[in-house]
């Protein structure tokens, strides 16, 4: 009987590393592909929690659960990581109210936004791929400049 | 005893694991930022939790335990608020709504200040 539940401990283990790393996959595309920056850093807040399960998952299969003490700091630093990307958002200033006057759809309007060259060269930040801080930093330098 | 502590732990890294698969997919299904905050900070904080928790149930040494139960309250602290500054930011800068959503209740709010 006992066997029989630690197999079954066992088997959950491996099936847990599997579909976390399935999960960990899926949410790194996630924030490369974006499409906005509030999308990438809502990721990137969603990765430290699957780093986190890792960390608990590996604990108990190894029985090193010295790892604890750095998910618990992984955790303070994810949530200051967030915290401090928010206020980048807020500092970063008004995105699209800029052209319109008023919000408007981010998802389904980026492509259109980024064929359009003069639109493209007014906002480029959000729908350059992979590197979004590098090219949001050159934005914020040329919304200064305006 | 082992067993059943055997048992509910793998239970426990199971649906751990489900929920933030779970929440991972809500990243890629829900139309907007807003909504897909609900799968990334309440799933993945549940999956991350329930694992800890499991973490905690399958070793009985007090140490261990009582750091993995500090973890997930300060998880369950934390998720909240880093969300919530987030949908904030992301509101207040102009983020709009996905098309199907029925109501802006901050919309009014906006106007006046």
């Amino acid at each position: 009987m006992t066997e029989l539940f630690g197999d079954f401990l066992y088997i959950a283990v491996h099936i847990a590393l599997a579909i976390l790393s399935l999960t960990f996959l899926i949410t790194v595309i996630k924030v490369i592909h974006g499409p906005t920056l509030p999308d990438r850093i809502l990721a990137l807040d969603m990765l430290v929690a699957v780093a986190i399960g890792f960390i608990a998952v590996v604990g108990i299969k190894t029985g090193y659960t010295l790892y604890l003490d750095i998910a618990i700091a992984l955790g303070l630093v994810g949530f200051l990581a967030t915290v401090a990307f928010a206020r980048f958002i807020m500092a970063r200033g008004h995105i699209e109210e800029a052209e319109e006057g008023r919000p408007r759809l981010v998802s389904s309007e980026n492509s259109m936004l980024a064929k359009s060259p003069k639109k493209a060269a007014i906002r480029p930040p959000e729908d350059r791929g992979p590197n979004g801080e590098k090219p949001a930093g050159v934005a914020v330098g040329n919304r200064e400049s305006e | 005893m082992d067993a059943i502590v055997s048992l509910v732990a793998g239970l426990l890294i199971l649906a751990g694991t489900f929920f933030a698969f779970v929440a991972a997919v809500g990243l890629w299904r829900f139309p907007d930022i807003y909504s897909r905050m609900h799968a990334a900070s309440k799933a993945g904080t549940l999956g991350s939790g329930l694992v800890l928790l499991a973490l905690a149930v399958h070793s009985g040494d007090t140490p261990t335990v009582t750091r993995a139960l500090a973890g997930i309250a300060f998880f369950l602290l934390t998720a909240p608020i880093s969300a919530h500054l987030l949908a904030k930011a992301a509101y207040v800068v102009g983020y709009g709504l996905a098309k199907s959503s029925v109501l802006d209740e901050m919309d009014e709010s906006k106007k006046t200040d």
